[in-house]
């Protein structure tokens, strides 16, 4: 059991890392669902979130359809055996349907929607192991799942947390970090544009501290967003192997 | 839908030359009044109007067992009720995203600033008080958020903590008010074209295409943060959003205690 106390001393987090360090591992692989039109798998720290999407494709229930634009659906959910602590209910609740929905924007914002009129397009993230910092690792997965999908978009969205303990800010929280520390900051950031299309924070924070985040959480972004298209890259590469492979 | 679109470029446009419809400066908020003692059979209530958005909240106390994981400390709720007579749009049935997500924002700058002492909610072993914070949207003419989160504090500044005698709460009888260590507000800032506003009246939140609502406690604290919808926010406007929402938080603190 890990106590408030042992999260930073001399300069050391308690699982060893410096303040400004990612979990590891880190690693996205993409086209892990036969079924899906795209879909990948992150595991970040101890998290493990799958990612799959569906769509574009005909709207349900059709009076929902937008003439001008496609509608996202995101779904953000974790497994009943996900956590650590007991089991938990089945089915999404409060915390998830607000999850999702703040979700559902930063897709909206990334995909090109107003090419596909009339369109629906699913973004499914399940939770099936949580170590704190979930919803961004779902986000990080679902981008690399849309471009798996062939969806265009502006970028790759790339989820990010930061948080106060005690006075050091930390990057990448894991779960005792997030649920013992003083602040949690989830942030999605689109890398090319500069724009943050997600943000929630509890916490008390100065206008320092919380562009302190900020600062960390962008200069790190670059790291994850390499690994999101080293991710897709990887997933070609198979693809065009295969290809080659069944000419010969 | 196509009326919509028309009002929606017409908005637009004049904020684009520097007017909001109703004469506003960008960063001004409607009039606002707070009614505390709204509803006297509840522990604490509040109607709160922001421009001519009304919502009533209302505070309730009960007996109750504790987490598991917080044997010692009281239970703390939030709910928002959208009820159908607010908005045509408004439908009765369960909790939809935006009533969530309205009562989890407010929620989460009140339980972020450690507003409620819940170590003093402690009853005996096993037991409890659970305090209720229900938010009733009576009429939607714009700031859901900000006009939530007024009727919140408002409701709570209200609270008196009842009497617990033989395992329960006797009603009516009074320990004295509840201690609160802060005040929270929210500003929620919505975004239209390239400009940003406060407090946007029901046309302006059709033409924005993103809102932020920061959560603030005395002493210049952000408590929390929400982004919501499609727009993108750069860290320069994320940064002036921070300094028009400590701004505000005096003005609504001025507000409720009035």
């Amino acid at each position: 059991m890990v106590e408030k106390e042992d999260l930073f001393k001399n300069g050391k987090r308690w699982d060893g890392r410096t303040p400004t360090d990612l979990r590891t591992p880190l690693a996205i692989t993409a086209g892990v669902l036969k079924r899906a039109q795209g879909s990948a798998m992150i595991e970040w720290g101890k998290n493990k979130v799958l990612a799959a999407v569906y769509g574009p494709r005909e709207v349900f229930p059709k009076h929902l359809a937008d003439p001008a634009k496609a509608i996202i659906n995101a779904r953000y959910i974790m497994a009943p055996f996900s956590g650590l602590d007991d089991h938990g209910r089945s089915g999404p609740n409060r915390r998830s349907i607000e999850i999702s929905k703040v979700a559902k924007h930063v897709f909206e914002n990334a995909i090109l929607v107003e090419q596909f009129p009339k369109t629906m397009i699913d973004v499914y993230m399940e939770v099936l192991q949580s170590d704190g910092g979930t919803r961004v690792s779902a986000i990080t997965a679902a981008s690399v799942a849309l471009a798996d999908a062939g969806i265009p978009m502006r970028d790759l969205p790339v989820g990010m947390s930061a948080g106060k303990v005690g006075d050091a800010m930390l990057l990448d929280l894991d779960k005792y970090e997030d649920n013992l520390g003083d602040s949690d900051i989830p942030t999605v950031i689109l890398p090319r544009t500069g724009e943050i299309l997600l943000s929630q924070m509890d916490g008390m924070l100065s206008k320092k501290d919380v562009n302190d985040a900020f600062d960390l959480m962008f200069e790190n972004a670059k790291f994850v967003r390499e690994k999101q298209l080293q991710a897709l890259r990887d997933r070609y590469e198979k693809v065009e192997a295969q290809v080659q492979g069944e000419n010969a | 839908m196509i009326l919509d679109q028309v009002k929606k470029n017409f908005i637009q446009q004049k904020i684009q030359d520097g007017e909001r419809e109703d004469g506003r400066g960008f960063f001004d908020y409607r009039p606002i009044r707070i009614q505390k003692g709204f509803v006297p059979n509840a522990e604490g209530s509040c109607l709160a109007q922001i421009g001519d958005t009304k919502v009533l909240c209302g505070v309730k106390f009960d007996v109750m067992a504790p987490f598991a994981d917080r044997p010692e400390e009281g239970v703390f709720m939030t709910n928002a009720e959208f009820a159908p007579l607010a908005h045509p749009d408004f439908h009765p049935g369960p909790p939809n995203e935006d009533s969530i997500e309205l009562a989890r924002v407010v929620d989460r700058g009140i339980r972020s600033a450690e507003l409620l002492d819940v170590k003093n909610m402690f009853l005996e072993e096993g037991k409890v008080l659970g305090l209720f914070v229900d938010l009733y949207i009576l009429d939607h003419e714009g700031n859901l958020m900000d006009t939530a989160a007024l009727a919140a504090m408002g409701a709570l500044l209200d609270t008196k903590v009842p009497k617990y005698e033989g395992g329960k709460i006797v009603r009516n009888e009074f320990l004295g008010p509840l201690k609160l260590s802060d005040t929270v507000v929210t500003t929620s800032f919505e975004r239209i074209g390239s400009q940003i506003i406060v407090d946007a009246a029901p046309a302006e939140e059709t033409a924005s295409s993103g809102r932020l609502t920061l959560g603030t406690a005395d002493g210049d604290l952000i408590c929390a943060t929400q982004k919501s919808g499609r727009a993108g926010i750069t860290r320069p406007q994320y940064d002036e959003m921070m300094d028009v929402a400590f701004q505000k938080h005096g003005e609504l603190a001025d507000a409720l205690k009035g």
